[in-house]
């Protein structure tokens, strides 16, 4: 996947209240290069930055210095594009259904789309293309968003995003407060929608369980700087490491890991039931054997 | 042990009003007869999926909601009594979701003051109160601070110090740990727990961490408004096919013993921590 990188930022610097009593350094010399087409997990722990520099990435924040980059133009060099960067790169925030607002759901996913110029007939396109990845019956389009279940509703509201096609899609905890099969299955579409876009996802998530399952890439801030951005089973390999920045590894991965520690002959980079069940087996196929 | 809360054959509904016209409108009943009893000191877990009742029946432990049909007694005491409400509301502390909705004052000590200030309670004893409900959940260094400087799990632990120095019996917690990193759920649990075996208070958490209900003495398992399932831990994660199929989700480890016994491999399907899970393991690979 080490292929073209879309968004770059370089030693990114962001300090809130500068100048007063309550100066805060958020984020911290961040230098990365996110890749095209690639899901994309982020975590941190509270207050660790990790929002501030989502904020960076479609311009809703200006750096204190440093730059951010969009296919290799500083989104912040010519004023004039930023509205551009933002459909470039959409952002969708914690709670999104709170910032539904239209008569019915067509309406407001469109409300993106229809911002950007687009056709009507275009837009129909986009809108039933989305509302199928994303779970939204036919039926429900014509409804008020207001008369949706709380799990419909925040589709709405990602969909809404999703129609503009942004090149990067940032997620801020998009499953918070949903149910395990409503996070499994939202979480599920999301993957879809990244495969089928081939755009670059971005997960903000506090659950090690979900960015384990979906993710291949981890971002991971620590008290505002960049601790590391690398493949999702080499960031559960420093485990030590995370638990000490206030992170945790899946249950399942800890389980393995104490017993790698037992000395039994289980591979690394375990961290799905899934993956777990197969290293058992294969282990009790070779007849148990501590190495 | 004696009964804290004690629901009989709950029903409840929420009114809707159109648009149009302002008259209520009869919707299906988010509670179902409910029936429930819990003991006085034990830490019960209620699981649902979305939209199940849950919250609904939490919201009548300390009536906030008054059941359309059936009674609620805490410590028995006739919820729908409006005469008891006061006292049910001193014995039945409640904390919600998000932090940052509970929190009234902009010093930490003052805002776990706000309950007992209201209750009318003598300035020293207030002091005695808040010092005694800030250790509790060890935030008492804390006390001179601003909650706007504290981190998600911080917040949280003090909202529950607020309902602490009300020196309720029971707290029902919904979701406490939703907004929160790892660390601060681990807190927060941490916290309940301590509460709970130290300070013997009785404590309904509802959760979607299926890792924190495991943790609980009894798990009750609400679905289409009534209760489901309703027994120990390793009972109710050994039922992997049943909380599957409305919507729930067992521990990690649990998933792992179920899929190997679907492989034909023989191992308990009570496993619901990684201390029994490690062990087990052991067992197969020894």
């Amino acid at each position: 996947m080490n292929s073209l990188s879309i968004l770059e930022t370089e030693e990114l610097t962001y300090t809130y209240s500068a100048g007063t009593p309550f100066e805060k350094t958020a984020v911290d010399h961040v230098s990365l290069k996110i890749e095209k087409n690639a899901m994309i997990g982020v975590i941190g722990h509270t207050g660790s930055g990790k929002s501030t520099l989502m904020q960076h990435f479609n311009g809703l924040l200006r750096p204190t210095s440093g730059k951010v980059m969009l296919d290799g133009q500083d989104i912040w060099a010519d004023k004039k594009k930023l509205r551009d960067v933002r459909f470039r790169v959409g952002l969708v925030f914690q709670y999104p259904e709170y910032q539904l607002f239209e008569e019915t759901v067509y309406r407001d996913i469109a409300f993106g789309p229809k911002n950007m110029g687009l056709s009507d007939a275009e837009i129909k396109v986009r809108i039933a293309e989305t509302a199928e990845m994303i779970g939204l019956s036919e039926e429900l389009l014509g409804r008020s968003p207001f008369a949706l279940s709380g799990g419909q509703k925040r589709r709405a509201a990602i969909a809404g995003v999703m129609a503009m096609r942004p090149e990067i899609l940032i997620l801020d905890e998009p499953s918070a407060g949903l149910d395990p099969k409503g996070r499994e299955k939202l979480l599920r579409q999301i993957c879809d929608y990244q495969k089928k876009t081939q755009s670059t996802v971005l997960l903000v998530s506090h659950s090690m369980e979900d960015v384990a399952e979906y993710t291949q890439k981890l971002l991971v801030m620590n008290k505002g700087k960049l601790f590391c951005y690398d493949d999702t089973p080499a960031v559960f390999r420093r485990t030590e490491e995370l638990c000490g920045m206030g992170l945790r590894i899946p249950q399942i991965a800890d389980v393995m890991h104490v017993l790698r520690k037992k000395g039994y002959d289980l591979p690394q980079d375990i961290y799905t039931v899934e993956q777990a069940k197969d290293a058992v087996l294969a282990l009790m196929r070779k007849g148990g054997a501590v190495c | 042990m004696s009964v804290i809360v004690d629901a009989k054959h709950l029903v409840f509904r929420y009114q809707e009003t159109t648009d149009e016209d302002q008259s209520p409108k009869q919707t299906e009943p988010v509670l179902k007869d409910v029936s429930l009893s819990i003991e006085k000191g034990s830490f019960v877990a209620v699981l649902g999926h979305n939209g199940s009742g849950k919250s609904t029946f939490a919201k009548h432990i300390n009536a906030i909601l008054i059941p359309d049909e059936g009674k609620m007694y805490v410590e028995g005491m006739d919820t729908s009594d409006e005469q008891n409400l006061f006292a049910i509301r001193q014995k039945a502390g409640m904390v919600f979701q998000n932090p940052d909705n509970q929190i009234v004052a902009t010093i930490v000590e003052e805002d776990v003051a706000f309950a007992p200030e209201n209750l009318g309670i003598a300035p020293e004893e207030i002091r005695r109160r808040v010092d005694d409900a800030l250790k509790a959940v060890k935030m008492y260094d804390y006390r001179k601070h601003a909650p706007t400087q504290l981190s998600g799990g911080q917040k949280q632990r003090v909202a529950i110090a607020g309902v602490i120095a009300m020196q309720p019996d029971c707290i029902v917690l919904d979701e406490p740990t939703a907004m929160l990193d790892p660390q601060g759920r681990q807190e927060v649990m941490e916290t309940i727990r301590r509460l709970n075996r130290e300070k013997g208070i009785t404590v309904i958490l509802i959760t979607h961490y299926m890792e924190e209900a495991a943790q609980s003495d009894r798990i009750v398992v609400i679905d289409g408004g009534k209760v489901l399932l309703d027994d120990v831990p390793k009972k109710v994660f050994s039922q992997v096919e049943t909380l599957k199929s409305v919507g729930l989700d067992v521990p990690q480890v649990t998933e792992l013993a179920y899929l190997l016994s679907r492989e034909g491999i023989s191992i308990e399907q009570d496993i619901i921590t990684s201390e029994e899970c490690v062990a087990a393991l052991e067992q197969l690979l020894r």
